[in-house]
């Protein structure tokens, strides 16, 4: 099915990945636009983390390509990655305990070697310039999940993958959250992509919904066309 | 028990011992903070620490040779210049051992322990074959070689007054390092969450052999330090490298704080009881009380209180 966008910014090819012997992956091809927002959808362990892990390089990916506009980012570790423009916030967070907010969120400056947080990080996410000075550990499930998604920008990313970003948040939180990636995406132009099981949020935020199942993707909709029964089918357990 | 000491001699004998007890506590330091900072950082326990530390003593001695033969008249410093040069050599041995050997095993951390453990075995036969098996001693410039006299009964050597202020300096220096400048950011990045760094855009692989490389060159020093009241011998490094593994358990393996304060506490205990003791039976009960605490507090001393 043809949906008009604009330029592909990141096209995945082929893309077969998975643990030692055993592939989870098999075979995915997906495009995402230009400030597009796109959810990856399914159950667990259907493989929407380790498509989040194997686009970011955390784990090697067995075949295809990952172009992010144009550059073949298959053969390079994750750092080259976030060089190129992809930021990753993984599922659980996992920000650094031990270290203070503030120096949580410089820990992505490195990559193109700047010393300050742009002041732009602060304005999206007050509560974190409240509470720089406290370690990241200490902070609640919502908070951490705001210092993960501003340790990811502070790399200046054009795609930003999300892996499961409500899980263990408030469902208060979570609409702000939406809201939140929404404006993101417009102010910054970035594109997003987030793999989800809280189908609520994913219609909240989606320009476009892939359904992967058993590795592969099994459906694809604009935003537009969904059909909630048709989506919500693949979720039921 | 106090052995027909007065109460007067005891105290001068505390102190005396103490002070030597703060020249082992240096060594020590340094020793810890090297294998400290490198376990912390890749989970390596290198093994072969103890023979970096003997070539920072290598350097160190063929410095001394090299000034008493070419520049006799600048002697009085050599002990300077021997501990950069140690540091240089060990730190750059390190740094090429974690590209040739170590990075290539992270992903096996007992196998680290045996290619360390055969590192060590190596390094200690190259020594051998290079200076021999004999001890060697390291002159030290005669300014040096003095003791201050702060009472009739206590006498504090210079050089353990000197690497004192050293390890002070390298001491506050890796503090600085990893706390407070943007290297150490990337240092406690990847401590923290390997993976994870590398998906911040840290260059993991580069923060790795720094770091070693750095723990090696500070092993290096500890090199320097320890020609000054022991000699230096192939196997020299074996003697220090156990203690020095009790140091960085009991001290808890991520914290600096920890790791010096535990340093301190086990060779102040066993310089004092050496003098009343036996050396070995000064070991032993140094020994037991460690097992004792570490039954108490399995995280050893320092432990930071934050939810993982």
């Amino acid at each position: 099915m043809a949906i008009e966008r604009e330029a592909d910014r990141l096209a995945v090819q082929g893309l077969r990945a998975g643990y030692g012997q055993s592939e989870v992956l098999h075979s995915l091809d997906f495009t995402v636009g230009a400030a597009e927002i796109v959810v990856i959808v399914g159950r667990n362990g259907m493989g929407k983390s380790t498509l989040m892990k194997s686009l970011i390089g955390m784990i090697p990916s067995k075949g295809g390509t990952i172009r992010l506009d144009g550059v073949d980012l298959g053969p390079l570790p994750s750092h080259e990655r976030v060089a190129k423009g992809l930021a990753y916030v993984p599922q659980g967070r996992m920000i650094f305990p031990a270290m203070t907010v503030q120096e949580n969120i410089e820990t992505g400056l490195f990559v193109h070697k700047t010393k300050m947080i742009p002041p732009d990080l602060y304005t999206l996410f007050p509560v974190l310039q409240e509470m720089r000075r406290r370690r990241g550990g200490n902070l609640s499930g919502g908070q951490q999940q705001q210092l993960a998604i501003a340790r990811a920008l502070a790399t200046n990313p054009s795609v930003l993958l999300l892996d499961e970003p409500t899980e263990g948040i408030q469902p208060s939180i979570i609409q702000e959250l939406a809201r939140t990636l929404r404006r993101i995406r417009d102010e910054r132009g970035l594109s997003i992509i987030a793999s989800e099981q809280v189908l609520s949020f994913a219609l909240d935020i989606a320009d476009r919904m892939l359904v992967l199942e058993g590795g592969r993707i099994v459906h694809e909709d604009a935003r537009a066309d969904v059909d909630q029964a048709t989506v919500a089918r693949y979720l039921a357990v | 028990m106090l052995a027909g000491y007065s109460l007067g001699e005891l105290g001068s004998i505390m102190a005396m011992q103490g002070f030597a007890g703060l020249i082992l506590f240096s060594v020590f330091v340094l020793m810890a903070l090297g294998l400290a900072v490198i376990f912390g950082q890749m989970g390596v326990i290198n093994m072969a620490h103890g023979e970096f530390m003997i070539l920072g003593a290598y350097v160190t001695f063929l410095t001394s040779k090299l000034f008493t033969t070419y520049l006799p008249q600048a002697f009085g410093v050599y002990f300077f210049v021997a501990v950069v040069l140690a540091f240089i050599v060990a730190g750059a041995l390190g740094m090429l051992v974690e590209w040739a050997l170590i990075r290539r095993l992270y992903k096996r951390p007992l196998d680290t322990l045996l290619a360390t453990w055969g590192l060590s075995l190596i390094l200690q036969q190259v020594y051998r074959s290079i200076f021999g098996a004999r001890e060697v001693g390291v002159d030290q410039p005669d300014w040096m070689m003095g003791a201050m006299n702060i009472t009739n009964s206590i006498q504090i050597p210079i050089n353990g007054l000197i690497v004192m202020v050293l390890t002070t300096f390298i001491a506050i220096g890796v503090y600085l390092l990893i706390f407070r400048m943007g290297w150490g950011k990337q240092v406690r990045a990847v401590m923290a969450n390997r993976a994870m760094a590398g998906a911040v855009g840290i260059d993991t692989e580069r923060v790795d052999r720094i770091t070693f490389g750095l723990g090696c060159g500070i092993a290096g020093i500890a090199g320097s330090a320890f020609t000054m009241i022991g000699s230096t011998s192939p196997t020299a490094g074996q003697l220090y490298i156990v203690d020095t593994f009790l140091i960085v358990v009991f001290g808890g393996a991520a914290s600096l704080a920890g790791t010096i304060a535990s340093a301190f506490a086990i060779s102040q205990a066993r310089s004092t009881l050496e003098f009343f003791l036996s050396g070995s039976m000064a070991q032993v009960i140094v020994l037991l009380a460690v097992i004792a605490i570490l039954m108490i507090r399995p995280q050893g001393l320092f432990v930071l209180k934050v939810r993982r």
